[in-house]
C-alpha cells in the first residue's frame, strides 16, 4: 500500500438485489486515488458512476471487497462510525445542490460545523471564511430560493469545505448549470485542489468539465476502460 | 456524543421551520388532537364539578344519621323518639339550647328547568335554625329567613339560576299548597344550593309526616369517635340507624357521576385512535417530504438519531399544540358551565363544570401519547432513510 494513496479499492463488488433479481454493478473493481488528485470520472448513464461515488463517500457499502481510506478500512464500519468518518473526512457536492430550503446561506454552510465542538463564534468565523472563499460574503443572509443555481452551488461548495475535509466528492456538480456558470464552479474546484490541496473526485458526463480535472478515468458497465474504447 | 444535542437541536429547528410546507396536514393533526382533548376535558370537568359540589357540602365534624339500608336521605326516616335517642349519643356537642342536633325532612317537589322548560325534581328540605347554622358557608344573599310555622321558603342560588318561578317575593305552588319565596341563600356553590328550605314542622304538617323526620345531623365534639356512636346505636334496640360523617356521605354521593369521567375516557380514547390514524399519515408524509433533506444531512455526517428525534419532536410539538388548543377551548366553553343533573336522591343537583390543573394534565398526557405513537414509527422510518437518496434528486 502506497502512503500517498488516499483511497484504495481492492476487488470490490457491488450488487443490488430487488426481490429475486440481482443486478451486478461492479465485480472485482480495483482502483486507487492519490492524495492531492483531481480525478474526473466519466461514463455513460447507468455505468455506475454514482454508485462508485457512494462507495467512496461511505454512504453505501460494497457487497464484497475492501475499501481503505488513509490506510483505514471503511467498508466494514458501522453506520454510526461511517457517519462520523464522513463528517471528519468528506465534503459532498451534489448535482442539485441539496441546500436546506428553510436555512439561509450562512446557516446552510454552518451545518457540518454543528458536528464539531467549535463554539458559536468560532463557527461564525469559519462560515464567513468559507463564504468569502466562494465569493458570497454579501449573500450570507439570503435564502436558497433567492439565489441562482450557480450561487446555490457555491453555497454548497462552501458547506463542503467549511470543516476542512481532505476529500471532496462531486456528483455532476455542473450538470444543472449553464456553460459559463459551470466553468466558474469548475475553476473554484480547481482552486480548491491546487491551492488548498483538496483531493477531489468528480463525476461528470461533460467532457469540457472533465478538462478541469488533472486526469480522467472512464467507466463503462462497471469497468474502467480507455477513452478510445468508449468511443468505439 | 456532545454534538448529538446540537445536531438534534438543529434538526428539530429545521423540521419546525419546514412545517409551512405541510401546513394543512399539520393543522389537521393539531385540530384532531385538540378535539380529543377538549372532549375528554368536557367529561372530566363535568364529573369533577359534580364531585366538588357534593364534596364541599359535607363537614367532617358533623355526624350524619340515616336508617340502615337507605342509600340517600330520601329513603331514610327517624321518628321523634328516635331523634331524642340520637341526641343522647356520645360525643355530640351541646350548647345552652341543648344538643346540637338537626332533624330534617326531605321531600321532592316539581320545578321547571329554564334551559329545557321540562319538569324536574327538586328537594324541599325541612329544617330549623339549628340546621341552618350547621351548613358551612351559608349566607342569605337576598331577602330574609323563613318565619317558623309559616308557608315561607328560601331558595338556593343554584335553583334560582336554573329553574323558573323562584324569584324573590314570588308565590309557588307544589301540589295543593302554595309557598312564598322570602329569601335566596348561597352555600359556597355546594349541593345545598340546589335545594329549597322551609320550616320542618310546616312540612311535617303539610305532607302528613306526623312528628317524624328523615335524616339527622349532629355536630360532634372535637375528638368524638364514630365507633362509640355506632356502638351506642347498636346497643339501643329502638334505633335502626347508622352513622357516618357528613363528608363521607357526600363523597359517596359525588361518585355517582364518576361514570361520566369513565365515559369521557372511553369516548376520547376511541376518538384518539382516529386522531392517531390521521397523525400517523401526517407524520409519514412529513418524513417522505423531508427525505432529501434527511439524506443530505446524513451524508454530511448527521446521525440517524437526530433524524429520529427531529421527527419525534415534530409529532410531539403538533400534538401538544393541539392539546393546548383543546385545553383553551375546554376552558373557554366548559369551565364554570352551569348544568343540573339527577343526583343520588333522584333530585336535580345544580353544579358547574370544573377544570383543574390535574385535569389539564390528563388532557396533555393523552395528547402526548398521540404524539408519541404517531411520531415513533415515522421517526423510525426517518432514521432509516437511505443516505444514497441524497444523490438521487431529480431522478
Ligand atoms: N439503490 C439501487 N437499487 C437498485 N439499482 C440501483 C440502485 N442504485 C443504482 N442502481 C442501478 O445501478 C446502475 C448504475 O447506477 P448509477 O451508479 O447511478 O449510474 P450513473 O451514475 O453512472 O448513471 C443503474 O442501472 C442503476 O439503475
Ligand atoms: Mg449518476
Amino acid at each position: 500500500m502506497s502512503s500517498e494513496n488516499l483511497f484504495e479499492l481492492n476487488n470490490v463488488a457491488k450488487r443490488f438485489t430487488k426481490g429475486k433479481e440481482t443486478i451486478s454493478i461492479f465485480e472485482g473493481l480495483n482502483m486507487h486515488i492519490k492524495k492531492g488528485d483531481f480525478m474526473a470520472i466519466m461514463g455513460p448513464s447507468g455505468s455506475g458512476k454514482t454508485t462508485l461515488l457512494n462507495l467512496l463517500g461511505g454512504v453505501d457499502q460494497p457487497t464484497s471487497g475492501e475499501i481503505t481510506f488513509a490506510g483505514q478500512r471503511i467498508d466494514n464500519l458501522s453506520e454510526s462510525k461511517l457517519a462520523k468518518w464522513r463528517a471528519n473526512n468528506i465534503g459532498f457536492i451534489f448535482q442539485f445542490y441539496n441546500l436546506m430550503p428553510m436555512l439561509n446561506a450562512a446557516k446552510n454552510v454552518e451545518l457540518p460545523l454543528l458536528l464539531t465542538n467549535l463554539s458559536s463564534s468560532e463557527r461564525k468565523k469559519q462560515v464567513a471564511t468559507a463564504l468569502q472563499l466562494v465569493g458570497l460574503s454579501d449573500r450570507a443572509k439570503h435564502m436558497p430560493s433567492e439565489m441562482s443555481g450557480g450561487q446555490q452551488q457555491r453555497v454548497a461548495i462552501a458547506r463542503a469545505v467549511v470543516s476542512d475535509p481532505t476529500f471532496l466528492l462531486c456528483d455532476e456538480p455542473t450538470g444543472d448549470l449553464d456553460r459559463q456558470t459551470a466553468d466558474e464552479i469548475l475553476e473554484m474546484l480547481q482552486l480548491l485542489n491546487r491551492q488548498f490541496g483538496k483531493t477531489i473526485v468528480m463525476v461528470t458526463h461533460d467532457p469540457s468539465a472533465a478538462k478541469f480535472a488533472s486526469h480522467t478515468v472512464h467507466l463503462n458497465k462497471g469497468k474502467f476502460v480507455k477513452a478510445e474504447e468508449l468511443m468505439a | 456524543m456532545s454534538t448529538l444535542l446540537s445536531q438534534s437541536a438543529a434538526v428539530i429547528k429545521m423540521n419546525i421551520q419546514s412545517l409551512p410546507r405541510r401546513l394543512w396536514m399539520s393543522l389537521a393533526m393539531v385540530f384532531a388532537s385538540a378535539v380529543v382533548v377538549a372532549i375528554l376535558l368536557a367529561f372530566l370537568a363535568m364529573a369533577k364539578g359534580f364531585d366538588a359540589t357534593m364534596q364541599s357540602a359535607g363537614s367532617d365534624d358533623i355526624a350524619f344519621f340515616m336508617r340502615v339500608g337507605s342509600a340517600a336521605e330520601l329513603n331514610s326516616s327517624a321518628s321523634r323518639e328516635q331523634v331524642n335517642l340520637i341526641e343522647n349519643a356520645p360525643g355530640i356537642m351541646r350548647d345552652e339550647q341543648g344538643p346540637m342536633v338537626s332533624a330534617e325532612l326531605y321531600v321532592i317537589v316539581d320545578g321547571v328547568k329554564k334551559s329545557s322548560q321540562t319538569e324536574a325534581n327538586l328537594p324541599l328540605r325541612g329544617l330549623d335554625q339549628r340546621g341552618v347554622t350547621m351548613r358551612k358557608g351559608f349566607t342569605l344573599v337576598a331577602g330574609r329567613m323563613f318565619e317558623p310555622g309559616t308557608d315561607e321558603l328560601i331558595v338556593g342560588a343554584g335553583v334560582l339560576r336554573e329553574f323558573d318561578g323562584f324569584d324573590l317575593g314570588q308565590e309557588i305552588r307544589f301540589g295543593k299548597y302554595t309557598w312564598k319565596v322570602v329569601g335566596v341563600f348561597s352555600a359556597g356553590g355546594n349541593v345545598f344550593e340546589s335545594e329549597l328550605w322551609a320550616d320542618a314542622k310546616v312540612i311535617q304538617n303539610l305532607y302528613n309526616r306526623g312528628s317524624s323526620y328523615q335524616s339527622v345531623r349532629a355536630r360532634l365534639e372535637p375528638g368524638a369517635s364514630l365507633d362509640a356512636i355506632t356502638a351506642y346505636l347498636k346497643s339501643e334496640p329502638r334505633l335502626t340507624h347508622e352513622v357516618q360523617t357528613e363528608s363521607a356521605y357526600f363523597a359517596e354521593q359525588g361518585k355517582s357521576l364518576a361514570y361520566m369521567a369513565m365515559f369521557g375516557w372511553v369516548i376520547s380514547c376511541i376518538m384518539a385512535l382516529g386522531a392517531l390514524a390521521g397523525a400517523l399519515n401526517t407524520m409519514y408524509t412529513s418524513v417522505s417530504d423531508r427525505a432529501m433533506e434527511i439524506a443530505t444531512l446524513r451524508a454530511i455526517g448527521f446521525s440517524n438519531f437526530s433524524a429520529f428525534i427531529g421527527t419525534m419532536a415534530e409529532a410531539m410539538a403538533l400534538a401538544v399544540l393541539g392539546s393546548l388548543l383543546g385545553s383553551l377551548v375546554a376552558y373557554i366553553f366548559f369551565d364554570g358551565l352551569n348544568a343540573s343533573t339527577l343526583g343520588g336522591s333522584f333530585t336535580q343537583v345544580v353544579f358547574s363544570f370544573k377544570l383543574t390543573p390535574e385535569l389539564f394534565a390528563n388532557g396533555i398526557t393523552l395528547a402526548l401519547i398521540i404524539g408519541f405513537v404517531s411520531g415513533f414509527f415515522p421517526a423510525w422510518r426517518a432514521a432509516r432513510v437511505p443516505v444514497i437518496l441524497a444523490f438521487q434528486a431529480g431522478r
